[in-house]
């Protein structure tokens, strides 16, 4: 399996590669700004024109479901299954979601910025698979200039028989779920909803709406063009395909890469110039993830199957890394402290519980308390009782990090800390007027 | 499994007034926060009060029916 | 039967419905300051929660009878002509019309209430909370009409009843509209960082 390599000039399209080659959703090499439209067809070939006829659908969604693709905004959710299950209904929506709310994360927004018709590409495909002409792709300001671009482009060619709106994503953590997406869109609130009813029912402007992240739709224009088979060329049987992943922290060239899931971690790490120092943990997922020790992980396969033994999952899309002269609680306070504040604040148990929780946890980190009682207590009850997932992430977090920093618990009881680097290593925007 | 419904509560709608835990105990405790953790499953026997404690709600934050738990994402 | 008799038995009938009209402004006031301690959940704190609201529902319930009375009392009495329309229709009595109407006007505001918070679970959170702010409307309606309609104020106690209940009411009412503007969110129990978070009023619910 050949890893990502740095291609200067023109790359050969994609369609003219082996299955096993990287990359397929980056250009190669880091040309500057976005490939237009031209680049685009010339790199892919054209997008198979979505006839909205009953055998073309079930037989594109059957390569769909072949292929094995599943949701890359870190479900994981069988592609196939979530389309057909708003094809079934009347009059939906597509809504593609670039909101990337997480912080660390920047998978979606380079994605975003370097090809952007590929996820428009998707986008459109599955406004095709669905039945509908209705698509709404939610960017982060960052790249909305690219978008309304590229959407301009397609306009101007008339490329699509769909109607393409672009909005501009919540700047909030919690923004980037499902059904704050829909929200956002409709009424200006980046904040869940209660469901019942699903979206897949009942979702924007209460028709059935499918929101699918950035990137599995950009993978979905590509299993339009070259097939099922074509996209298990990389990746492992149970879990195929490729992903882009964000790997900062310690390691020397911070930024995004795109692996055959199922690549080593420390090939992943190597991606990103490998570490810049010794390592104590990695952060896998995002800041909904699972800290695993450094040694332990490395060999290990990134993917869901791959990293369960550390009890960590691919989640988003992201490896932190962090040095052994760093504090694993200290760090793991402020990421908790911000995942308090960013509560959309309408469940108790998430408003009240986490920062109840994010308290505690820093008082662990500054050693003025030893015992684990009252946390794992309100641990149990904050796990599992908002609306979204918010809470059961944080919790998630703050567990792993209880098992892989236990000897730093140990360290602070007893008053001391063997860490020396003073800086922060995980990104938290600073807290400020919204 | 025997329970004849299934309690849950809206935890959008809750704001942790606590009438629900006073009207059904058995099935109903408060967090430390005065927010309700439900016992989903309502034994036959209980089916009465629980009708009264989803009625007694001042948030309508409480529901009881056949449906399984919507599973989230 | 006489005509002695015949102004005796509307005498009774208008001594019934006055009665009962001062029982209903007492009870009704009543009502509204229930409603507004459940809402802020303001009881003994040895009381079970549910205690103020159950009162509050109960006593509107059984006030309705005392409703039917004094409604049907004054219908009745033949020395006035209000008429039936009067019962539904605001200002469609003879006799008194504004004052009457008034009453008419408190009975429709309250009946809406009433019967929307009976079907308050098929109806939805906000569309009953939106009708249930109408209680707020139909008790100075109420009053008026206990001012303008009734013939006792001469009484020193039914002045001290109506000042009373005039006063009670208003605390409860400003009551709750100070905690509407403090505290958009109801009071659950609250974190130390509570004040800290709710600036993020946007974001709140």
């Amino acid at each position: 399996m050949r890893a990502y390599e740095n291609i200067a000039g023109p790359s050969p399209s994609v369609a003219d590669r082996p299955a096993g080659q990287l990359p397929r959703l980056l250009p190669a090499g880091f040309a500057a700004g976005p490939a237009s439209l031209a680049e685009h067809l010339g790199r892919y070939g054209p997008l198979p024109p979505p006839r909205l006829d009953r055998a073309h659908r079930d037989a594109l969604l059957g390569e769909v479901e072949g292929s094995g693709l599943t949701g890359r905004g870190g479900a994981a959710f069988p592609t196939a299954r979530k389309l057909a299950a708003v094809a079934a209904q009347a009059a939906p929506v597509v809504v593609a979601n670039g909101t990337e709310g997480e912080p660390a994360s920047a998978k979606d927004k380079v994605l975003l910025a370097r090809s952007p018709h590929l996820v428009l590409d998707g986008a459109v495909l599955a406004a095709a698979l669905v039945g509908t002409r209705e698509a709404v792709i939610v960017v982060h300001h960052s790249v909305r200039e690219i978008l309304d671009e590229a959407a301009a482009e397609r306009r101007r060619t008339r490329l699509d028989r769909v109607r393409i709106r672009v909005v501009t994503g919540a700047d909030r953590f919690v923004g980037g779920e499902a059904s704050a997406v829909v929200h956002w869109i409709e009424r200006g609130v980046p904040t869940p909803t209660a469901r019942p009813p699903r979206l897949s029912e009942r979702g924007l402007g209460g028709k059935p709406t499918l929101v699918q992240n950035v990137e599995t739709l950009a993978h979905l224009a590509l299993i339009a063009r070259y097939g099922a088979a074509w996209f298990r060329g990389l990746g492992t049987s149970a879990e195929p395909g490729t992903m882009l992943v964000t790997i900062l922290g310690a390691v020397n060239e911070p930024c995004v890469h795109e692996i055959a899931i199922g690549t080593p971690v420390r090939d992943v790490l190597r991606l990103a110039g490998g570490p810049s120092v010794p390592l104590q943990a990695l952060l896998l997922g995002g800041y909904f993830g699972r800290w695993a020790d450094a040694a332990a992980a490395a060999p290990l396969p990134f993917s869901a199957a791959g990293l369960a033994p550390v009890g960590a999952g691919i989640g988003a899309g992201l490896i932190a890394a962090l040095p052994a002269d760093a504090c694993g609680l200290a760090e793991t306070a402020r990421v908790v402290r911000y995942l308090a504040d960013e509560s959309a604040g309408q469940c108790g148990p998430c408003l009240f519980g986490l920062d109840a929780v994010a308290e505690e946890v820093q008082r662990l980190a500054e050693g003025r308390t030893s015992s684990l009682a009252t946390l794992r207590r309100w641990l149990g009850q904050v796990d599992g009782r908002g609306a979204c997932s918010h809470p059961d992430g944080t919790v998630g977090l703050i567990r792993s990090a209880l098992t892989v920093f236990a000897a730093e618990l140990e360290q602070h009881a007893e008053g001391w800390c063997c860490a020396t680097r003073a800086g922060a290593v995980l990104p938290v925007p600073p807290r400020g007027p919204r | 499994m025997t329970g004849s419904a299934r309690l849950r509560v809206d935890p959008i709608a809750c704001d942790g007034r606590g009438l629900c835990a006073e009207i059904l105990p058995e099935l109903i405790t408060l967090d430390d926060w005065g927010f309700p953790v439900i016992q989903g499953d309502v034994p036959g026997p209980l089916v009465q009060c629980a009708r009264e404690a989803v009625r007694i709600c001042p948030k309508l934050a409480l529901h009881l029916g056949k449906v399984p738990l919507q599973k989230r994402r | 039967m006489n005509a002695a008799a015949a102004v005796a038995g509307s005498q009774g009938l208008w001594f019934v419905s006055r009665a009962s009209g001062l029982a209903l402004l007492v009870m009704f006031s009543t009502v509204v300051v229930l409603g507004v301690a459940a809402r802020l959940g303001s009881a003994p704190r040895r009381w079970p929660k549910f205690a103020v609201p159950e009162v509050h529902r109960t006593l509107a319930l059984f006030s309705v009878a005392f409703l039917a009375l004094h409604v049907l009392t004054a219908i009745l009495d033949p020395f006035v002509t209000i008429g039936w329309a009067a019962t539904v229709l605001p200002f469609a009595s003879g006799y008194r019309t504004l004052a009457i109407g008034l009453g008419t006007l408190a009975v429709d505001l309250g009946a809406a209430v009433l019967l929307t918070s009976l079907v308050r679970a098929r109806l939805g959170y906000r569309a009953w909370r939106g009708v249930h702010w109408l209680a707020f409307l139909a008790w100075p309606v109420a009053f008026v009409h206990s001012l303008t309609a009734g013939n006792d104020l001469g009484l020193w106690w039914v002045t001290v009843i109506e000042w009373g209940c005039a006063i009670a009411v208003a605390t409860a009412m400003a009551a709750r509209v100070l905690q509407g503007i403090r505290h958009p969110r109801s009071a659950g129990q609250r974190s130390a960082s509570y004040d800290r978070l709710t600036p993020q009023k946007g974001a709140l619910r």
